[in-house]
Protein backbone atom coordinates (compact mmCIF):
# COMPACT_ATOMS: atom_id res chain seq x y z
CA UNK A 1 0.00 0.00 0.00
CA UNK A 2 1.77 3.26 -1.18
CA UNK A 3 1.54 6.23 1.20
CA UNK A 4 -0.56 8.02 -1.03
CA UNK A 5 -3.18 5.31 -0.30
CA UNK A 6 -2.28 5.48 3.46
CA UNK A 7 -3.39 9.46 3.51
CA UNK A 8 -6.53 8.66 1.42
CA UNK A 9 -7.36 5.81 3.53
CA UNK A 10 -7.12 8.52 6.53
CA UNK A 11 -9.04 11.00 4.84
CA UNK A 12 -11.95 9.12 3.79
CA UNK A 13 -12.24 7.53 7.26
CA UNK A 14 -12.23 11.39 8.66
CA UNK A 15 -15.09 12.27 6.32
CA UNK A 16 -17.14 8.97 7.14
CA UNK A 17 -16.97 9.52 10.82
CA UNK A 18 -20.47 9.68 12.16
CA UNK A 19 -21.28 12.57 13.67
CA UNK A 20 -21.05 13.52 17.23
CA UNK A 21 -24.10 12.32 19.59
CA UNK A 22 -25.83 10.68 16.03
CA UNK A 23 -27.47 13.47 15.11
CA UNK A 24 -27.57 15.37 11.80
CA UNK A 25 -24.96 18.43 11.64
CA UNK A 26 -27.51 20.86 11.02
CA UNK A 27 -29.23 19.83 14.26
CA UNK A 28 -25.95 19.72 16.27
CA UNK A 29 -24.96 22.78 14.87
CA UNK A 30 -27.99 24.45 15.90
CA UNK A 31 -27.85 22.97 19.14
CA UNK A 32 -24.30 24.71 19.58
CA UNK A 33 -26.02 28.00 18.14
CA UNK A 34 -28.84 27.15 21.24
CA UNK A 35 -26.08 26.58 23.94
CA UNK A 36 -24.02 29.95 23.20
CA UNK A 37 -27.29 32.01 22.61
CA UNK A 38 -28.50 30.96 26.33
CA UNK A 39 -25.08 32.40 27.62
CA UNK A 40 -25.64 36.10 25.54
CA UNK A 41 -29.46 36.04 26.77
CA UNK A 42 -28.31 34.50 30.54
CA UNK A 43 -25.64 37.65 30.65
CA UNK A 44 -28.11 40.29 29.67
CA UNK A 45 -30.69 38.76 32.39
CA UNK A 46 -27.84 38.35 35.34
CA UNK A 47 -26.41 42.08 34.52
CA UNK A 48 -30.32 43.38 33.97
CA UNK A 49 -30.97 41.70 37.79
CA UNK A 50 -27.35 43.12 38.72
CA UNK A 51 -28.50 46.24 37.86
CA UNK A 52 -32.07 46.61 39.46
CA UNK A 53 -30.82 45.14 42.89
CA UNK A 54 -27.62 48.02 43.11
CA UNK A 55 -30.47 50.87 42.39
CA UNK A 56 -32.90 52.05 44.53
CA UNK A 57 -35.36 53.97 42.19
CA UNK A 58 -35.82 51.06 39.88
CA UNK A 59 -38.98 52.07 38.31
CA UNK A 60 -42.21 50.38 38.02
CA UNK A 61 -44.11 51.05 34.98
CA UNK A 62 -46.33 48.59 34.10
CA UNK A 63 -49.88 49.23 35.27
CA UNK A 64 -51.25 46.12 33.44
CA UNK A 65 -49.88 42.59 32.25
CA UNK A 66 -52.67 41.86 29.93
CA UNK A 67 -50.52 42.73 26.81
CA UNK A 68 -47.59 40.64 28.15
CA UNK A 69 -50.19 37.88 28.76
CA UNK A 70 -51.55 37.96 25.30
CA UNK A 71 -48.01 38.13 23.96
CA UNK A 72 -46.87 34.71 26.17
CA UNK A 73 -50.24 32.98 24.95
CA UNK A 74 -49.43 33.32 21.51
CA UNK A 75 -45.41 32.55 21.31
CA UNK A 76 -46.62 28.79 23.66
CA UNK A 77 -49.28 28.45 21.43
CA UNK A 78 -46.73 29.41 18.37
CA UNK A 79 -44.48 26.59 20.03
CA UNK A 80 -47.42 23.88 20.10
CA UNK A 81 -48.24 24.69 16.01
CA UNK A 82 -44.29 24.50 15.21
CA UNK A 83 -44.31 20.98 16.69
CA UNK A 84 -47.84 20.39 14.54
CA UNK A 85 -45.65 20.89 11.61
CA UNK A 86 -43.02 19.32 12.72
CA UNK A 87 -44.68 16.07 12.96
CA UNK A 88 -46.38 16.60 9.89
CA UNK A 89 -43.00 16.73 8.37
CA UNK A 90 -41.67 13.87 9.66
CA UNK A 91 -44.87 12.21 8.64
CA UNK A 92 -44.64 13.41 5.41
CA UNK A 93 -47.47 15.37 5.09
CA UNK A 94 -45.49 18.56 3.18
CA UNK A 95 -48.48 20.77 2.62
CA UNK A 96 -49.70 20.28 6.49
CA UNK A 97 -46.01 20.98 7.26
CA UNK A 98 -45.93 24.16 5.39
CA UNK A 99 -49.18 25.35 6.48
CA UNK A 100 -48.16 24.75 10.76
CA UNK A 101 -45.07 26.56 9.56
CA UNK A 102 -46.83 29.44 8.55
CA UNK A 103 -49.40 29.40 10.91
CA UNK A 104 -46.24 29.89 13.20
CA UNK A 105 -44.68 32.50 11.47
CA UNK A 106 -48.31 34.34 11.74
CA UNK A 107 -48.52 33.98 15.00
CA UNK A 108 -44.44 35.13 15.43
CA UNK A 109 -45.43 38.10 13.43
CA UNK A 110 -48.40 39.02 15.99
CA UNK A 111 -46.40 38.85 18.74
CA UNK A 112 -43.79 41.25 17.49
CA UNK A 113 -46.61 43.62 16.37
CA UNK A 114 -47.31 43.53 20.34
CA UNK A 115 -44.17 44.02 21.35
CA UNK A 116 -43.66 46.85 19.15
CA UNK A 117 -46.96 48.78 20.18
CA UNK A 118 -45.83 47.76 23.90
CA UNK A 119 -42.68 49.95 22.77
CA UNK A 120 -44.23 52.80 21.25
CA UNK A 121 -46.64 53.33 23.99
CA UNK A 122 -43.24 53.07 26.57
CA UNK A 123 -41.66 55.95 24.16
CA UNK A 124 -45.16 57.75 24.08
CA UNK A 125 -44.92 58.01 28.05
CA UNK A 126 -41.42 59.56 27.58
CA UNK A 127 -39.23 56.33 28.11
CA UNK A 128 -35.87 56.74 26.07
CA UNK A 129 -33.14 54.49 26.43
CA UNK A 130 -31.07 57.11 28.39
CA UNK A 131 -34.34 58.26 30.46
CA UNK A 132 -37.87 58.05 31.90
CA UNK A 133 -40.29 60.01 33.89
CA UNK A 134 -40.47 56.91 36.99
CA UNK A 135 -36.96 56.76 37.74
CA UNK A 136 -33.19 55.76 36.93
CA UNK A 137 -32.02 55.94 33.44
CA UNK A 138 -30.61 52.68 33.31
CA UNK A 139 -34.10 51.18 32.75
CA UNK A 140 -34.36 52.00 29.79
CA UNK A 141 -31.64 50.74 28.52
CA UNK A 142 -31.56 47.93 30.14
CA UNK A 143 -35.62 47.45 29.11
CA UNK A 144 -34.99 48.05 25.08
CA UNK A 145 -31.81 45.78 24.97
CA UNK A 146 -33.21 42.49 26.61
CA UNK A 147 -36.81 42.96 24.46
CA UNK A 148 -34.60 44.24 21.59
CA UNK A 149 -32.38 41.47 21.66
CA UNK A 150 -35.65 38.93 22.32
CA UNK A 151 -37.67 41.11 19.71
CA UNK A 152 -34.74 40.20 17.18
CA UNK A 153 -34.43 36.54 17.76
CA UNK A 154 -38.16 36.90 17.30
CA UNK A 155 -38.01 38.40 13.59
CA UNK A 156 -35.09 36.19 13.01
CA UNK A 157 -36.97 33.14 13.13
CA UNK A 158 -40.15 34.46 12.09
CA UNK A 159 -37.69 34.75 8.61
CA UNK A 160 -36.29 31.37 8.98
CA UNK A 161 -39.57 29.99 9.38
CA UNK A 162 -41.09 31.60 6.12
CA UNK A 163 -37.59 30.60 4.10
CA UNK A 164 -37.51 27.05 5.32
CA UNK A 165 -41.33 26.51 4.77
CA UNK A 166 -41.37 27.96 1.61
CA UNK A 167 -38.09 26.05 0.34
CA UNK A 168 -39.70 22.37 2.44
CA UNK A 169 -42.74 22.99 0.19
CA UNK A 170 -40.73 23.54 -3.07
CA UNK A 171 -39.08 20.06 -2.29
CA UNK A 172 -35.40 21.99 -1.51
CA UNK A 173 -35.19 20.97 2.41
CA UNK A 174 -36.52 18.16 3.93
CA UNK A 175 -38.15 17.24 7.19
CA UNK A 176 -34.55 17.49 9.20
CA UNK A 177 -34.85 21.27 8.31
CA UNK A 178 -38.01 22.19 9.88
CA UNK A 179 -37.03 20.15 12.94
CA UNK A 180 -33.62 22.60 12.84
CA UNK A 181 -35.89 25.62 12.46
CA UNK A 182 -38.23 24.33 15.17
CA UNK A 183 -35.47 23.42 17.49
CA UNK A 184 -34.80 27.79 17.25
CA UNK A 185 -38.49 28.79 18.04
CA UNK A 186 -38.52 26.83 20.65
CA UNK A 187 -35.84 28.24 22.20
CA UNK A 188 -36.99 31.87 21.53
CA UNK A 189 -40.10 30.74 23.17
CA UNK A 190 -37.67 29.24 26.30
CA UNK A 191 -36.37 32.70 26.79
CA UNK A 192 -39.23 34.20 26.86
CA UNK A 193 -40.43 32.48 30.16
CA UNK A 194 -37.33 34.13 31.83
CA UNK A 195 -37.99 37.58 30.19
CA UNK A 196 -41.42 37.84 31.51
CA UNK A 197 -40.70 37.78 35.19
CA UNK A 198 -37.59 39.48 35.27
CA UNK A 199 -38.46 42.62 33.51
CA UNK A 200 -41.82 42.46 33.56
CA UNK A 201 -43.89 40.86 36.32
CA UNK A 202 -41.45 41.73 38.88
CA UNK A 203 -41.64 45.56 37.58
CA UNK A 204 -45.41 45.42 38.40
CA UNK A 205 -47.05 48.75 40.19
CA UNK A 206 -48.50 47.05 43.43
CA UNK B 1 -34.42 11.20 9.40
CA UNK B 2 -33.40 8.63 10.92
CA UNK B 3 -32.41 10.38 14.07
CA UNK B 4 -35.92 12.65 13.46
CA UNK B 5 -37.87 9.34 13.56
CA UNK B 6 -36.25 7.61 16.49
CA UNK B 7 -37.50 10.21 18.71
CA UNK B 8 -39.74 9.24 21.25
CA UNK B 9 -42.19 12.09 20.57
CA UNK B 10 -45.53 9.89 22.13
CA UNK B 11 -47.77 11.70 19.94
CA UNK B 12 -49.67 15.17 19.86
CA UNK B 13 -51.51 14.16 22.96
CA UNK B 14 -48.04 14.31 25.13
CA UNK B 15 -47.25 17.92 23.21
CA UNK B 16 -50.59 19.19 24.14
CA UNK B 17 -50.20 17.98 27.53
CA UNK B 18 -46.95 19.45 27.91
CA UNK B 19 -48.58 22.33 26.18
CA UNK B 20 -51.12 22.61 29.30
CA UNK B 21 -48.74 22.37 31.58
CA UNK B 22 -46.14 25.68 30.04
CA UNK B 23 -49.83 27.49 29.97
CA UNK B 24 -50.42 26.90 33.93
CA UNK B 25 -46.87 27.24 34.54
CA UNK B 26 -47.21 30.76 32.64
CA UNK B 27 -50.74 31.79 34.82
CA UNK B 28 -48.89 30.53 37.84
CA UNK B 29 -45.96 33.68 37.45
CA UNK B 30 -48.60 36.03 36.65
CA UNK B 31 -50.17 34.80 40.13
CA UNK B 32 -47.17 35.08 41.77
CA UNK B 33 -46.85 38.34 40.41
CA UNK B 34 -50.26 39.75 42.47
CA UNK B 35 -49.49 38.14 45.55
CA UNK B 36 -48.04 40.39 48.25
CA UNK B 37 -44.82 39.42 49.31
CA UNK B 38 -40.82 40.91 49.22
CA UNK B 39 -38.94 41.03 46.06
CA UNK B 40 -36.79 38.66 46.82
CA UNK B 41 -39.05 36.15 47.37
CA UNK B 42 -41.26 36.79 44.97
CA UNK B 43 -38.23 36.41 42.43
CA UNK B 44 -37.06 33.28 43.86
CA UNK B 45 -40.46 31.73 43.36
CA UNK B 46 -41.04 33.10 39.40
CA UNK B 47 -37.57 31.65 38.49
CA UNK B 48 -38.13 28.15 40.15
CA UNK B 49 -41.07 28.11 37.98
CA UNK B 50 -39.36 29.49 34.85
CA UNK B 51 -36.98 26.80 35.34
CA UNK B 52 -39.84 24.00 35.33
CA UNK B 53 -40.83 25.37 32.50
CA UNK B 54 -37.47 25.41 30.67
CA UNK B 55 -36.87 21.90 31.60
CA UNK B 56 -40.30 20.93 30.17
CA UNK B 57 -39.73 23.23 27.18
CA UNK B 58 -35.91 21.81 26.29
CA UNK B 59 -36.84 18.08 27.35
CA UNK B 60 -40.25 17.55 25.18
CA UNK B 61 -40.62 20.16 22.82
CA UNK B 62 -36.74 20.79 21.93
CA UNK B 63 -36.83 16.36 22.55
CA UNK B 64 -33.65 16.67 24.05
CA UNK B 65 -34.98 13.57 26.28
CA UNK B 66 -34.99 11.15 22.99
CA UNK B 67 -31.73 11.77 22.56
CA UNK B 68 -28.71 9.97 23.34
CA UNK B 69 -28.10 10.67 27.39
CA UNK B 70 -24.11 12.18 26.75
CA UNK B 71 -26.24 14.75 24.45
CA UNK B 72 -28.17 15.69 27.50
CA UNK B 73 -25.67 15.78 30.12
CA UNK B 74 -23.20 17.70 27.56
CA UNK B 75 -26.33 20.51 27.29
CA UNK B 76 -27.27 19.95 30.72
CA UNK B 77 -23.88 20.14 32.75
CA UNK B 78 -22.41 22.63 30.39
CA UNK B 79 -25.36 25.22 30.41
CA UNK B 80 -25.80 25.00 34.12
CA UNK B 81 -22.03 25.47 35.15
CA UNK B 82 -22.20 28.78 33.39
CA UNK B 83 -25.61 29.85 34.62
CA UNK B 84 -23.96 29.23 38.27
CA UNK B 85 -21.01 30.96 37.16
CA UNK B 86 -22.73 33.64 36.61
CA UNK B 87 -24.30 34.21 39.81
CA UNK B 88 -20.44 35.49 41.25
CA UNK B 89 -21.24 38.65 40.83
CA UNK B 90 -23.83 39.37 43.20
CA UNK B 91 -22.39 40.19 46.15
CA UNK B 92 -20.84 43.78 44.05
CA UNK B 93 -24.80 44.16 43.16
CA UNK B 94 -25.60 44.63 46.90
CA UNK B 95 -22.17 46.73 47.72
CA UNK B 96 -23.53 49.03 45.09
CA UNK B 97 -26.99 49.40 46.85
CA UNK B 98 -26.03 49.27 50.75
CA UNK B 99 -21.89 49.67 50.64
CA UNK B 100 -20.75 51.96 48.53
CA UNK B 101 -19.86 55.23 49.16
CA UNK B 102 -22.91 57.73 48.18
CA UNK B 103 -24.85 54.64 48.04
CA UNK B 104 -27.96 56.11 49.33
Amino acid sequence: MSHADLTMEGHSAGLTAGTPFSMPTKKFAMWLFIIADTMTFAACLVAYGFLRNGTANWPRPFHSITNVAIMTFILLTSSLTMLLGVQAARAGDKAGAFRWTMITAAAGILFAFLHVREWLGLIDEGMTMFKNPWGTGLFGASFFSITGLHLTHVTCGIIALVAVGLRYKGGRYNADDIEVVGLYWHFVDLVWMFVVPLVYLLNLSH
Amino acid sequence: MANAESHKSGGIGKDIGVYVCLLALAGLQFIIAYQNMDASRMLSRMLAVAFVEAVLAALFFMHLWAEKRGFLMFVAVFTIFVLLAMQYGWTDSFRMLVGAPFAH
